[in-house]
């Protein structure tokens, strides 16, 4: 378990990418929900190199930026193509105001041409 | 859902729109039967990486499948066979003719047909040269380009839309001599307007030739390969040519059927995608949807409409009273390592552009178009997170223009009013 960031820092509707030796060499991506949940997933969409920090997040789900595959953050399920395998989720936490992720020990979908 | 939902779905057409459309009526708790039709022998597969990833040989057929290993639509796919007729029941509905002299008789019709790529050109069926449309054509045009690369022999590719671009970008990068050859003053200048010279300038920096205002007038053969034949200048000799000439409805098959077609071919709609023949309804490539702002059809030929519409037609056909909300159109094109993306309609713009992050020199820069101070659309090269953000807040035309038309009348409209879609500006979600 690592320290992600401030809960302050991270505004409902906002997403942050984290990339550093506690990501193990995966980004992870971290979002704030206009309702108020806190989720992580791997940021990598398993479809092709794009940030899905960087995507359109609604509800519980991120819409990739580039060719609108769509992920359900609670599980990491595709619900749109192209994209076709999920994403990995990582278990959230909230202590004394600072958001701490656990990286799943599972393996990650990266998409080709991507390496962890 | 309301009211009683048709026992039989057929929908003709088994790429994007059609798979979209049964996996949103699966969604949508449909537990009729489901009859996907085909003409194409592959199941559902995704056509944009057809000009990049699978023509570069970086994924091959089974990467680009649309459908998970574990996804079960529980229909019936009747896949290699064109639909040759459509005939209207009385009650709704129709029955759909086979190649194979079968039919399939539904009482909800979707037709997703799709589009074939144009060939209008002298010469369109010499061996060498190409389209680019499907699977098939893809790996027919892999293997030319491959041998292209190793001989060194030249592509040139002839048109100005997104898949002239991707083609000669392709090529270029697994080691082809490239001329791209365009009739407009750049390259994807149609989509992109003044930010075209951008795409010229990233062709350039990667060795592309690229040739504006040029009209092609056919191709010949000449000594053992190809020439270009241009209107007004030398021949472009050629190992492997690329008609990137457009595409036209794939809607041949509905002659005499009744269903009522605009001039260019494409399925006349109303604004959810309904035809004039109750329990028909058409989405995709196929289709022309009214377009409230333009007051007109509007063929709309784009992956995420194809997507998103095909949510609407389902509920359509499920007697929802509440449709998916629409959103401005989306569309992009990876060019090398830059991601061009474009939202909204710059057409609706009442003022000039606005760079709000970047520099068109340096070839990354978003760009804001306003209607009323209200952003319409957005043009982005290589920057994805900002496009977003503005694509979050952009506004529909249909929103703040007042409409001068309305629909056409047409004879047998479906009798089931259509119900208002939601427009994601009121912030309401179905």
């Amino acid at each position: 378990m690592f320290a992600a960031c401030p809960l302050a820092s991270l505004a409902p509707g906002d997403a942050l990418r984290l990339e550093g030796p506690e990501t193990d060499g995966v980004p992870i991506a971290v979002f704030h929900t206009e309702d108020g949940e806190i989720f992580a997933i791997d940021d990598t969409c398993t479809h092709q190199d794009a940030s899905l920090a960087d995507g359109w997040l609604e509800g519980c789900e991120v819409e990739c930026p580039l060719h609108a595959s769509r992920f359900d953050l609670r599980t990491g399920k595709v619900d749109a193509p192209p994209a076709r395998r999920p994403v990995r989720t990582h278990e959230v936490s909230v202590q004394d105001d600072t958001i701490y992720i656990e990286v799943s020990t599972e393996a990650p979908n990266l998409p080709p041409g991507v390496q962890a | 859902m309301n009211g009683a939902a048709p026992a039989r779905i057929a929908i003709v057409g088994a790429s994007l729109a059609g798979l979209s459309t049964a996996r949103a009526l699966r969604a949508r708790g449909y537990a009729g039967d489901l009859v996907i039709i085909g003409d194409e022998p592959h199941r559902p597969y995704d056509r944009p990486p057809l000009s990049k990833d699978f023509l570069s040989f970086a994924s091959g057929a089974e990467d680009i499948a649309l459908e998970s290993d574990e996804e079960e639509l529980a229909a019936r796919w009747v896949l290699g066979t064109a639909a040759t007729g459509l005939v209207p029941r009385p009650g709704g509905g129709a029955v759909v003719q086979l190649a194979d002299g079968e039919s399939v008789q539904a009482d909800g019709v979707v037709v997703a047909t799709g589009a074939t790529a144009r060939r209008s050109m002298a010469g369109a069926e010499l061996p060498g040269v190409h389209v680019l449309r499907t699977l098939d054509d893809a790996a027919a045009l892999r293997a030319d380009i491959l041998a292209a690369a190793r001989d060194g022999g030249r592509v040139v590719v002839v048109g100005g839309g997104f898949i002239g671009s991707e083609v000669a970008a392709t090529a270029r990068q697994l080691g082809c001599d490239v001329t791209l050859l365009v009739a407009e003053g750049a390259p994807m200048e149609g989509p992109l307007g003044p930010f075209a010279t951008a795409v010229t300038d990233l062709h350039t920096a990667h060795g592309v030739s690229v040739r504006t205002g040029i009209l092609v007038r056919g191709v010949e053969r000449a000594g053992g390969g190809l020439a270009v034949l241009l209107e007004g200048g030398e021949p472009v000799t050629a190992a492997v040519v690329v008609l990137g000439l457009g595409a036209v409805p794939a809607t041949s098959w509905l002659a005499g059927s009744g269903v009522a077609l605009i001039a260019n071919g494409a399925v006349e709609c109303d604004p959810t995608g309904a035809t004039n023949v109750p329990g028909v309804y058409a989405v995709g490539d196929c289709a022309a949807w009214w377009d409230t702002a333009r007051g007109r059809h509007e063929p709309v030929g784009h992956w995420t409409a194809a997507k998103e519409r095909a949510a609407v037609v389902a509920a359509r056909l499920l007697g929802e009273d509440r449709l998916p909300r629409e959103r401005a159109p989306y569309v992009w094109s990876d060019l090398y390592d830059c991601r061009i993306q474009l939202a909204g309609d710059r057409i609706f713009a009442d003022s000039d552009p606005i760079i709000e992050v970047g520099d068109v020199a340096d070839g990354s820069f978003a760009a804001v178009y306003h209607r009323d101070g209200a952003p319409v659309a957005v043009v982005g090269f290589g920057q994805v997170r900002h496009v977003t953000a503005v694509r979050k807040r952009l506004v529909l035309p249909a929103s703040i223009i007042t409409p001068s038309l309305s629909p056409a009348p047409s004879p047998a409209r479906s009798p089931a009013p259509a119900p208002a879609i939601v427009h994601r500006t009121e912030g309401v979600v179905s």
